[in-house]
């Protein structure tokens, strides 16, 4: 090794370090693109900018169709807490906002603002740079604005991040430039070209969270990265509390729990987040992105992206306009050789298949690997697990992975909960290392789904059993009030007919008094024959007789018995044409 | 352009079960050549036998079962249950009592139960076990060891590669040479059968049987299979927790009767060398099939296993029992791995879901 690079080895004894269970050595492979340094991906003719690309709710947009927008324009406003906004990569021509496949492990097409660039690459105005102290409230308002989510692959919306819950102090700031995922070297490319950046970024970061430590991790097979940050550190001053820790490469070390294990040796409770211990993560290029943010004024529209694997002609890193087709990247690094096995996004171990070259590169890709069969040869058919136990040996989060797979096997979903599949990271550790090559991840993504859509089910059902339950008790309540409003009509109607009994109307007397008095019908009929009575009466008192047949005038007889001769013609007519059986 | 979707992992797979199993076989060898060496050509005439028995039978079972035939005798689990099987017979045992081991443990006690993976007992132990509770006289029957110092003492003879063929394929003993002239009573036999007549050790131990800890070539042929044992953990293929375990767990307990009296409990390292211990507790003990797999677990069980083997030779009819304290555990190895649960990262320990 060159003799220059020794100094990064200075501070590793200086600091305890731990371990966490498990994990891999892998062959890293990022020799294979991380030797040529940074450049631009040139602009594409049409940027494809999907609503949602971080954890949280999607962008509303706030062009419309046929707008001009700048480069850095807002174009898609965060919705709620949990969300973030979206900007223009370039300037152009919205062109259309229309469901478009996006890159996800589901394959599934979203909402996304396409832009026609111009070419011109124009900057819409930006905000002004801010101080190097600047207010907590205003940092964390322009991180919000530019739309920074966590660049290591998680795009977690940083604001919200950086903002602990009231009563929690964080004492730890983790920078996290460990990168431990075979063939990715964006964050080590980053680290080499603009280690200034990111320990603006880390300033920034210390200050507004006002913590005791920084530490910039990075795992040593990055050297070149690690003595990088040392000498930006020393030569640009203000080094309080900003440590930058060799850890040893080991994958999964860039797994924000293992990585926090590794530094301070505590352990974030499951299903828990690290600001409980008093600890916030985040990734170097986030920690750059937000340097930018207030440094520049710039919001997040562009990251970079590794082209790797020896299906590509020349693997690199890219600085990426977010949208831009991935088709158009590949071409950037020679296009893809013919014999290619698979082209993923992100990591050989976490990433996931890419099946649309369509697809744009959103704020959470990190990586384009396209692999050769040399480098992804097919496992083969799984053969019977032979319960050698590797895979617990290799589980960094010291799961018993082959009873999961036995249970998940057996769709036993309880079994699979008591086995704490929910702690599971899908790493990847144990499916690498089986040696009877069972797909171990994916048999825990479908117990992991089973249980999700069993746990939906449930509420539903729980929901329309309330509902029901609701709608029983309400029917009842409504039963129970008619039979009270029935009983109080009883009641008075009683009343009445003991106290007044009709006078003297014909229709009336001919009802027994003692059944009116007897049944509440009777006496609504009684009642209503008299008012019926009292109706004709009056009527007649004024002349008019009631419509019907009798006492027609002479020429109304006519008109009815013409009628009923053209009915009696009509229906021999239809006798005669109905055909005989 | 690849469509189909497979989730992550991608990377290609770092272990093979076949190169795991390979590893076992080649670590075998060491103990092989030493045995081969003490106890002649028969035990390479009982492996290639056993194996042959081993893959005639799974490929039959395959055959019946309707699943592909080569993928399964490929995995190369069912030759190192007959080398382990061979290894564990005496050298003389005709070929018929191997076939019916080898049939059983790979039929009955493996296949029976679902095939590689799925079966509770250790197919070799099994196949040992029944053969020693049915032939108990063959099974315990041993060459003395190709020792010069105690050929002569006993005048004993030992029998070249034909003579060891025909004795097992025929039954048929080499002209002029009676059974007593070849076979000697094994290390345990003799210390356990001495020790039921009331001599004491020092008294057992001035026989020219006896090394440096245990019976001469005996102890020999132990330190052979620890080094192939040491080969598997150093490759992975095994970890350190079971064979030590097992050795703790008979070693110290004997070493606390001996302590107490040693005239009527052997020291703790003649246990180490006698019989199968270094063996069962490298490459029997450790099947991965039918052991326990959690780490506390695999502690519990060697050491159980450990227990048992020390209780068998004190108090059982049994001279040996490797292979009885390995079946008594591989029943309890899914209880003690239920009860052995690492701590998961993240929880406290105890703490459920």
């Amino acid at each position: 090794m060159d003799s220059a690079l020794h100094p990064y080895r200075l501070g590793a004894g200086q600091r305890q370090l731990w371990t966490f269970p498990g994990g891999l050595h892998l062959p890293d492979e990022k020799a294979l693109s991380n030797h040529v340094p940074l450049a631009s991906a040139p602009l594409p003719r049409r940027l494809i900018i999907p609503l949602r690309q971080h954890i949280g709710a999607p962008a509303k947009p706030v062009i419309a169709v046929g707008d001009r927008v700048l480069k850095g324009q807002l174009i898609g406003e965060a919705q709620g807490r949990l969300s973030a906004t979206i900007h223009a990569s370039s300037s152009g021509t919205v062109i259309a906002i229309e469901e478009r496949p996006v890159p996800h492990a589901s394959g599934m097409s979203a909402p996304c603002i396409l832009i026609e660039t111009d070419g011109e690459d124009a900057w819409a105005e930006l905000p002004p740079p801010l101080s190097t102290r600047p207010d907590p409230e205003v940092l964390r308002e322009r991180i919000r604005w530019a739309g920074i989510v966590g660049l290591g692959g998680a795009a977690f919306p940083s604001s919200v991040k950086l903002t602990p819950a009231p009563g929690i102090r964080i004492r730890t700031l983790i920078i996290n430039g460990a990168e431990c995922e075979p063939y990715i070297s964006c964050d080590d490319r980053l680290m080499r070209d603009k280690p200034e950046r990111i320990l603006q970024g880390a300033r920034l970061l210390r200050d507004l969270l006002g913590v005791d430590e920084c530490l910039i991790a990075v795992e040593d097979n990055k050297p070149e990265a690690i003595l990088a940050l040392r000498q930006s550190l020393v030569t640009d001053g203000d080094a309080a509390g900003i440590e930058i820790i060799a850890i040893p490469t080991l994958y999964p070390s860039g797994g924000e729990k293992q990585l926090i294990r590794i530094l301070t040796g505590q352990e974030v409770p499951s299903r828990g987040i690290p600001a409980q211990i008093g600890i916030v993560c985040q990734n170097i290029a986030t920690a750059a992105a937000i340097a930018d943010a207030a440094f520049d004024g710039k919001p997040l529209i562009s990251r970079i992206v590794t082209l790797t694997g020896r299906g590509l002609g020349q693997p690199r890193n890219l600085e990426v306009p977010i949208g831009v087709p991935i088709r158009e990247l590949i071409e950037q690094a020679g296009g893809l050789s013919p014999g290619l096995r698979r082209l993923l996004i992100g990591g050989p171990m976490m990433g996931f298949a890419c099946d649309d070259l369509d697809m744009p590169v959103t704020k959470a890709v990190n990586c384009l690997l396209a692999l050769s069969p040399d480098e992804a040869p097919d496992p083969g058919p799984a053969l019977a697990c032979i319960r050698c136990g590797v895979c617990a040996q290799a589980c960094p989060v010291s799961l018993l992975p082959q009873q999961l797979y036995w249970h998940a096997r057996a769709r036993d979903l309880d079994k699979v909960r008591d086995y704490n599949l929910f702690d599971c990271i899908e790493c990847g550790c144990c499916a690498v290392v089986c040696p009877s090559h069972i797909p171990l991840v994916q048999y825990y993504r479908f117990a992991k789904n089973e249980c999700l859509a069993r746990d939906q089910e449930k509420r539903q059902a729980e929901h329309a059993r309330q509902r029901h339950e609701a709608k029983e008790a309400r029917l009842e309540r409504l039963e129970q009030e008619r039979k009270a409003n029935l009983r109080k009509k009883k009641e008075g109607l009683t009343d009445k007919a003991a106290t007044s009994p009709p006078p003297g109307a014909p229709e009336v007397g001919a009802l027994a008094p003692d059944a009116v008095a007897e049944d509440p019908k009777k006496a609504a009929i009684a009642a209503a024959l008299k008012r019926a009575a009292e109706k004709k009466a009056a009527l007649a008192s004024q002349g008019l007789a009631p419509k019907n047949t009798e006492n027609l005038a002479p020429a109304q007889q006519r008109q009815v018995e013409a009628a009923e001769v053209r009915r009696r013609e009509l229906q021999a007519a239809e006798d005669a044409a109905r055909p005989r059986e | 352009m690849p469509t189909a979707i497979v989730s992550s992992p991608f990377a290609g797979r770092l272990n093979r079960t076949d190169q795991v199993m390979l590893q076992v076989i080649l670590a075998l060898i060491p103990g092989t050549v030493a045995m081969v060496w003490y106890f002649g050509w028969g035990v390479l005439i009982n492996m290639a036998l056993a194996s042959l028995f081993a893959l005639a039978s799974e490929s039959l079972v395959m055959w019946v079962r309707g699943r592909p035939v080569l993928p399964a005798i490929g995995d190369l689990s069912a030759l190192v249950t007959a080398l382990l099987f061979a290894i564990a017979v005496p050298p003389t045992l005709p070929w018929w009592m191997t076939l019916i081991g080898v049939v059983f443990a790979i039929v009955i006690v493996k296949q029976l139960y679902g095939g590689l993976g799925y079966n509770p007992f250790n197919p070799a132990m099994a196949g040992y076990v029944f053969l020693l509770v049915s032939y108990p006289l063959a099974m315990t029957t041993w060459l003395a060891p190709n020792i010069p110092e105690i050929l002569d003492a006993h005048h004993l003879v030992t029998l070249s590669f034909l003579d060891s063929a025909r004795l097992i394929l025929t039954g048929a003993l080499p002209p002029n040479v009676a059974w007593d002239a070849m076979s000697a009573a094994t290390p345990l036999d003799e210390m356990f059968s001495k020790l039921d007549q009331n001599a004491t050790i020092p008294e057992i131990l001035a026989s020219p049987l006896w090394g440096d800890y245990g019976g001469r070539g005996w102890e020999w042929i132990g330190n052979w299979f620890l080094l192939g044992g040491l080969y598997m953990i150093w490759r992975g293929v095994i970890t350190w927790r079971i064979p030590v375990a097992v050795l703790a767990g008979l070693l110290i307990p004997a070493g606390m009767f001996w302590l107490v009296d040693p005239e009527a409990f052997p020291f703790p390292a003649f246990h180490l060398f006698a019989g199968g211990t270094i063996l069962g507790a490298f490459f029997i003990a450790t099947d991965p099939v039918t052991a326990c797999t959690t780490p506390r677990g695999q502690l519990v069980y060697g050491a159980a296993i450990g227990l048992i083997i020390l209780a068998i030779r004190h108090w059982g009819g049994y001279p040996d029992a490797v292979a009885f304290a390995v079946l008594l555990m591989n029943i309890a190895a899914p209880t003690i791995d239920y009860y052995t649960q690492p701590r998961v990262f993240g929880h406290r320990r105890g703490e459920k879901t």
